[in-house]
């Protein structure tokens, strides 16, 4: 596998403003300084308590807002795209695309199917005409809508077709990365299983990258090949999805793998729940030394001294933990 | 293709519109209004501006409806071709105080920061003044006529649209559909224009409908103190102004300009304040 991306100290500070004459007088460290990468071809979860910076992330990614430090080396150029002004970014523009939370918001209720695919194609001329038209049929049936839809508006549809035109949207620039929002948070559970199954099918199809952003480990796990957890601006530890569920290294990783139901009622009976204390700390003013401290069973004076950096314990698995070895944390 | 019909929202507002009762009323009126004054000259029962001043000031009669005026016009043809300057009064100065208006609050909202605080900061000196004093100003700057009480309106009405648009703008911009968008990588023109506008045009269209009617007032009202059309021409305005020296006399000759003016503001307030309702989702 070759890499297709690495972020490299991404931080995204907000100022807090005051004050008629809006000084700063403090920020948000909505993203404080997190590396991953993305291999081609592989889905990379990016999980996380509402509030972490993993949407932050995301959109730094696609530079709808300016990181404020950082840099994402991309493809095969390995382009440093958040050096690019808006105009070299164009080109990328086609090739890292987007899914959406929401498909009640994403879809404009003034046009038609036809003009919401169509609409990527047009603005970066690919296609037009007779072509155009063919390439939103075979794009819709791609994501299992039929050709007659295309003359309907988005509220015509439920929320899981939506989601499939806001699928179909992404994958008309043919991208080679995508980040998924959290696509399937917004809708019932009985349509998260298909909108899952077809995303991991268009990944096969067209040799897809997905960074999939959730707040849900149960839907992370299906999906992902890697998993990133991010708290409170950070990442606390990043392993491929099997060794995660088995054996988290993070005590949060481990809060979070507990609160995921078991299909077997009586496994789920005998399993210690693993409550976490108290709500995610103020990004504004986080606790000193590890971020996770304060709602942490393990935590220890070191803990709230230093700041645990992120390091490899083990191939491919990486956490930022004081006692990452000698915890004995439980899993799935 | 043979699909289904869909309900589209815009069907759906119409349903709405029609069930609703001043809108009827509303819509009837303005109606009423542009078939008069389309057909004007066959309403119409005698020249508009022939003053005939052996039959000055007579009362309503089979010959001249509703009388005549102090110099001997048929105030009936006078209130009809009045019908005609009213509308195109209306109709052109809500066209351009909603060009510019759109213009300015799709600007000012959607790029934000200096040139948000620079068109918003002159809107709000201009909405300072009341709308009457601001446009006599314009008209005297301009000099008299009806072309330059009808810019005057115009301008003096941009602010409430730039307002309105930027509201709406400022609601809209940050959606996912816009956000989605910018990901494919359109112009911000392009993304202004196709996708954040057509969004925003429901308040749009009431205001107007409701500005319609505020414009007609106004230019009647700078035609009444003489800074709107020009002596003679059957404006209601300037017809209520001529005909005041009469009112003892005559008071039909100010009253029937009066109701003229009346009804038509009547009737589009009405009309705007269902399409309000019938444009929002939230009232069923």
């Amino acid at each position: 596998m070759t890499k297709l991306l690495e972020v490299k100290d991404l931080r995204k500070y907000f100022p807090i403003q005051k004050g008629i004459f809006q000084r700063t007088v403090g920020y948000v460290k909505a993203v404080d300084g997190i590396n991953f990468d993305v291999q081609r071809g592989e889905t990379l979860g990016l999980v996380g308590e509402s509030g972490c910076g993993k949407t932050t992330a995301g959109r730094c990614l696609l530079r709808l807002m300016p990181p404020t430090s950082g840099s994402f080396i991309f493809g095969e150029e390995q382009v440093d795209l958040a050096q690019l002004t808006h105009r070299e970014m164009l080109p990328f523009r086609r090739r890292i695309q987007m899914i959406f939370q929401d498909p009640h918001a994403s879809l404009n209720p003034r046009m038609t199917v036809a003009d919401i695919v169509g609409e990527p194609m047009r603005v970066n001329r690919t296609a037009k005409g007779p072509a155009l038209e063919d390439r939103i049929v075979e794009l819709l049936d791609s994501v299992g809508l039929r050709p007659q839809d295309m003359r309907r508006y988005p509220h015509a549809f439920s929320g899981g077709q939506r989601q499939r035109i806001g699928i179909a949207r992404a994958l008309a620039l043919q991208p080679e990365l995508i980040v998924a929002d959290e696509p399937v948070s917004a809708l019932d559970v009985s349509v998260q299983a298909q909108i899952l199954n077809l995303l991991a099918e268009l990944r096969e199809k067209f040799q897809l990258s997905y960074i999939f952003i959730a707040h849900d480990l149960s839907v992370v796990e299906h999906i992902s090949d890697r998993v990133a957890v991010m708290y409170l601006g950070r990442i606390v530890e990043i392993s491929d999805a099997a060794t995660l569920y088995q054996s988290p290294k993070h005590p949060y990783t481990e809060a979070l793998i507990s609160a995921v139901p078991l299909p077997d009622p009586s496994a789920q009976r005998k399993r210690q729940q693993i409550r976490l204390e108290g709500d995610v700390p103020d990004p504004s003013q986080p606790p000193t030394g590890c971020h996770f401290h304060p709602r942490c069973r393990y935590a220890t004076d070191l803990c709230k001294t230093e700041t645990p950096q992120l390091q490899e314990v083990a191939p491919g698995v990486q956490v930022a933990c004081h006692h990452s070895d000698t915890l004995e944390l439980q899993g799935v | 293709m043979n699909t289904p019909i869909t309900v589209t929202s815009q069907h759906h507002a119409y349903r709405k519109l029609l069930r609703h009762r001043s809108a009827t009323i509303g819509a009837s009126i303005v109606l009423f209004f542009i078939i008069v004054a389309i057909f004007a000259p066959v309403i119409a029962t005698h020249d508009p501006r022939q003053a005939n001043v052996v039959e000055r000031l007579q009362g309503g009669s089979a010959e001249h409806y509703l009388g005549t005026d102090g110099v001997g016009r048929d105030i009936f043809s006078r209130i009809v071709y009045g019908t005609r300057i009213s509308l195109k009064v209306g109709l052109i100065a809500m066209t351009f105080s909603i060009g510019f208006g759109t213009l300015f609050g799709a600007i000012a909202g959607y790029y934000g920061g200096r040139a948000d605080n620079l068109i918003m900061r002159v809107m709000d000196m201009m909405l300072a003044m009341p709308s009457i004093l601001l446009a006599m100003v314009i008209v005297t700057i301009l000099g008299q006529s009806l072309t330059n009480a009808i810019i005057a309106v115009s301008i003096v009405y941009i602010p409430q649209y730039a307002r309105i648009l930027r509201a709406s703008v400022l609601r809209v911009r940050e959606l996912d559909y816009v956000i989605a968008a910018k990901v494919i990588g359109a112009s911000d023109r392009r993304i202004l224009v196709t996708t954040v506008l057509p969004n925003c045009l429901a308040p749009l269209i009431v205001q107007a409908t409701l500005g319609i009617g505020a414009a007609i007032l106004d230019a009647a009202g700078l035609s009444f103190i003489g800074l709107g059309a020009e002596v003679g021409e059957p404006e209601w305005g300037a017809m209520l102004n001529e005909n005041l020296k009469f009112i003892r006399r005559k008071p039909l000759a100010v009253t029937a300009p009066g109701i003229a003016i009346f009804l038509i503001v009547l009737g589009f307030n009405l009309l705007g304040d269902a399409l309000r309702d019938a444009l929002d989702p939230q009232i069923d």
